[in-house]
Parts: C-alpha cells; structure tokens; sequence
C-alpha cells in the first residue's frame, strides 16, 4: 500500500494568535512493504503528520493518496482509509474503555461491521500478535492489566482492524527495557510476516537503527533527510543541530576514529562488534 | 471543532485590559452583567455595546475569536429567541398554522437575544484578558471579607481556578481520544440520537478515568509541594491599584449611569 504525500502543509489555528505552521510544503513517498522511521525534535511536526495519513486531520494545503487514492476527496470513504491505516497514538492504553480486554480489542473490527465469527478470529490473531494469551487475558477487564499489558492490549485493538499501513507514534514510551524490546521485536515480526508498511516515530536512535529501511528526519515542520539509517547517521553533526543525535556505537566507532584506529561507521551494537575484533585480530 | 470553545481560555497579552487588576476586572465584569438586566430599551443597548466594543478594541482580542466563542452556545441563544417571538402575547402582525407572531414578540425575542450575546462575551472576555492565577487572585481578594463568616475563600478561589485551567486540556483529551476511537473506526458523526448517544461511551469513559487520575496526581504534586491551603499564605505579586483600575471604574460608572437614566 503506497503511501504519497505532495506539498503538505498544515497551519494550526490560522488567523489567531496561536497561528502555527506545523507542517511545511513536503512531499515524500514510501513503497509497499517499507519500514519506515520517523524522528525529529518535540514540535517538529511528526505526530501532525501521522494524523494526516488517515484523514484524522485534513491538509491546510497540499495531498495525501494512500493506494492512490487523494484522501478527502468525495469518492473516498474515510471509513476504509482508516482501516486500511491503522494509527497507534501515543500512551494508547488511555483509550481502553470496555469491561473487558475482548470487547475492546473487539471495537474496531464490530465497526467494520465483520460477523461475530470473524470478529473473534480476528481479536484471537491481535492479541496473540502482541504476544498475549487469548484465553487466559480475553476476559479480563482492561483496567485490571499492568501497564505494559495494557499498551498491548490497546495496541491489539488497532491489530485486529488488519491495517495494511501501521503507524506507531512511540509505541514503545514509557515501558521498561524488556516490554519494550519485546513490543518492536514484535513489529518487526508483523512487517516481515504480514508484508505491511510500518511507520515507526521513535526518540530512540538506536531502535531506528536496528528496526528500520528509510529514517524521515523532521525538522520544524520540514523534511531534513530521508535515506538509509546509515546515510542519515553519517551526519551526526547536522542531526545534532536540530536537536537529534546519533546512535551511541556510532558515537563510539567515530571517537576512536579521531584516536587514529582504522574503524568503518557502524549504526548497532553488532557492527561495532565486528569492527572492533577486526581491529584486535590485526 | 472542539477547539471553538473559548470560554476559560487565556490569551495572553500586554494590553490596558489585561493589565487591569484582576478584583476590578472581576467587580466590572459583575456590575456589567447586571447592568444588561437593567436595560430597559433598545437604545440604551447602544450604550452597551460602545462599552463593550471599546473594551474589544483596546484588548487587541480579535472580534472573530470572540464570535467563535458563542458558536457553541447558538442552540441556546435561538431558543430563546424562537420561544420569545412564538411565545408573547402581543398584536398580530403575522400567522403561520396555530403559531402568530407579535409586534412584542420579535422586540422581546431581540431585547433577550441581545442580552445572552453580551453576557456570553463579557465573560468570556474577562477569561480571556485575565490569566487563571490572576483570576484566582482577585476572586480570593474579593471573597476575603467573608472569610470571618466562615467562608473558604481561599479553597473556593483554588478550586475555580483548577476548573478553569482543566478546560482545555479536558477539551484537549477529547480530541485525543475521539482520534484514537476514529482511528478505530468509531463514528461520532452520523446515525440517530440514540446510536450517537452510544457512540460516546468509548470517548466518556476514557476520559473520566484521565480526569481522575489528572485530579489524583495534581492532589499529590500539591501535596509534595507543601500545599496547605490559604493559612498564612503570603504573595510574590501584591495587588494595588492603579490609575488604569481607577479609569475603568469610571467608565464603568458612566456606562451604568446612562443605562439606568436612559430607562
């Protein structure tokens, strides 16, 4: 499912004093089946431009077409949109409402208006691709869960819409460092598996470098760069002054460069692995 | 959509209107509001709407943000209006069905229209102009004479103003969560009364529970921070008069004298 975006901006509040241009004449495009990753500053427009990829806000200027497809324009049932892109806010256990975790994993797919069988199978498959147990959780009244279990549960609910497009705004915020492995490995997992595109917003440089195809950099509502993670994180220093950074192998690997060992730039901890025992074996 | 409402809004500036001290802007905002009840005609209207008008201009507010303020209230406004022109007894200047209209019916329909306006924009206007800590300020200055009857002046100042801070970070959570739901395929917008009615309950429900858990963790924040009410509390801003606050006053004086004369 191709995702296509031309000249977008979006000014929030316009003609007031609050006037605010989040998102700034950009076009960009991501193929089928890409992980993409999205990272910028507090304020440089990221969760702006999630929201506009399934039509939850509409463009000041410029448009969106996912499976070419303009969005907004009257032949498209936004309805469909939203299923065929599921969006993950952030901290989405704050939506959880229903008594228990089936029902509310069961909210989107009973607005597709799916039968009860379907809508079970589908629930069934969302909370197991989240790595929870159906039968020992589907009764369970939402509230009752830890955090964690609550940020899956919440993330099922979205699952079980069978997204084609999977945005994730940090889904993985807030959560302890094994929750948090467990929950990207996750999605890593459904994009090879399930062939979706998955968009990733992360403050984590290193989980971008072990995760993703392209990094989108933001930057006060503009694209700064869109490439590779290696090629975006060769430029450490421009990263820098927009208030990002690099991964920190990748700050190692460069520092003992300036020492004058002989090391290639790496972007995860195996890389830097190898470089290193190079280095030791010579 | 949900952002039209500005009532409890704060825009900040540096005007002779937000620089007025908040007990005065409070008292002018009361005597103000009382005064639209004392109109008696629709000319002295005119007097009303010069002072309010000139309180808009030296604001620096814009009109439109004030007008998007009565937005949500339209549904009130012409019902009174719409009760107002069926409802008085009056002559006869037109009939539809069993329904007439009265010559005394649209002038009541209008005067009572009019009213509503101005009352809505006054007090939006002093959120508007006034930040909520000033607010508290001057509400809790105003109440102090009653705190010797008993009267917690201090705990009812804090408590409207932890109200009014909340509105837009409430309305703010709603648009978050009522995103989420749509993400989700729920539909706020279409089908009967009673479906849309059902339609709310995942909005509701999330956001009583971030309400009270927003009550709880603020309670606890105030706790850790040593908060214990107005007991020998002193203040960093002490408020004084200023020759501004004494010109408002005036105005203010004026405006009442012409109104009630102008019976």
């Amino acid at each position: 499912m191709p995702v296509k975006v031309e000249n977008l901006t979006h000014v929030y509040m316009k003609d007031s004093v609050f006037e605010h241009v989040a998102i700034d004449n950009i076009s960009f495009e991501i193929q089928d089946g890409e992980f993409i990753g999205i990272i910028g500053h507090t304020g440089s427009g990221k969760s702006t431009l999630i929201q506009h990829l399934n039509g939850l806000l509409k463009p000041s200027s410029g448009k969106v077409f996912i499976d070419g497809e303009e969005l907004g324009s009257k032949e498209v049932q936004m309805k469909k949109i939203r299923q065929k892109v599921g969006l993950v806010f952030q901290y989405p256990e704050q939506q959880l409402f229903e008594e228990t975790v089936y029902k509310d994993v069961a909210f989107g797919p009973r607005n597709l208006g799916l039968s009860e069988d379907e809508v079970e199978e589908r629930v069934r498959k969302a909370i197991e691709l989240v790595g929870l147990d159906f039968n020992s959780i589907s009764s369970v009244s939402p509230f009752e869960l830890s955090g964690g279990q609550k940020r899956r549960v919440a993330i099922a609910g979205v699952l079980a819409m069978e997204p084609k497009v999977l945005i994730l705004d940090e889904p993985a915020a807030g959560l302890d460092p094994r929750g948090r492995d467990e929950i990207l490995r996750g999605f890593k997992t459904l994009h090879e598996t399930q062939k979706i595109t998955v968009l990733l917003v992360s403050h984590s440089m290193e989980d971008i470098a072990n995760l993703v195809d392209k990094v989108l950099v933001m930057n006060r509502g503009k694209i700064a760069f869109f490439d590779t993670p290696r090629n975006v994180f060769k430029e450490a220093d421009a990263l820098e002054k927009i208030g990002l950074g690099v991964p920190q192998v990748t700050y190692l690997v460069r520092e003992l460069r300036k020492k004058g060992f002989s090391v290639a730039d790496c972007i995860n901890i195996d890389e830097a692995k190898n470089e290193l025992l190079k280095l030791f074996k010579r | 959509m949900i952002k039209d409402i500005t009532i409890g809004q704060y825009i900040p500036g540096d005007t002779i209107i937000h620089n007025l001290d908040p007990r005065i802007k409070i008292i002018i905002t009361f005597v103000f509001i009382t005064l639209l009840f004392f109109v008696g005609n629709y000319f002295s209207y005119l007097y009303i709407i010069a002072f309010m008008g000139l309180a808009i201009v030296l604001s620096k507010i814009s009109p439109k943000f004030i007008i998007r303020g009565l937005k949500p209230l339209i549904v009130i406004i012409a019902l009174t209006v719409i009760l107002n022109v069926f409802m008085t007894q009056g002559e006869v200047i037109y009939r539809i069905w069993r329904l007439s209209i009265t010559r005394e019916g649209l002038y009541q329909a209008g005067f009572m229209g009019l009213r509503l306006i101005f009352l809505i924009t006054g007090a939006s206007l002093l959120t508007l102009t006034t930040s909520p800590i000033a607010l508290t300020d001057g509400i809790e200055k105003l109440l102090s004479p009653l705190k010797r009857i008993g009267v917690p002046a201090h705990e009812l100042a804090m408590m409207m103003t932890i109200a009014l801070r909340f509105i837009p970070t409430l309305l703010e959570e709603t648009d978050k969560i009522m995103k989420a739901q749509m993400a989700r395929g729920a539909d706020f917008e279409t089908g009967n009364l009673i479906n849309r009615a059902r339609a709310m309950v995942p909005l509701l429900v999330p956001l009583f529970i971030s309400a009270f858990r927003r009550a709880d963790e603020l309670a606890l924040a105030m706790e850790a921070r040593c908060y214990r009410g107005g007991e020998k509390r002193t203040r960093m801003k002490q408020l004084k008069l200023e020759f501004r606050d004494y010109g408002g006053m005036l105005i203010t004086a004026a405006v009442c004298f012409l109104v009630i004369w102008s019976r």
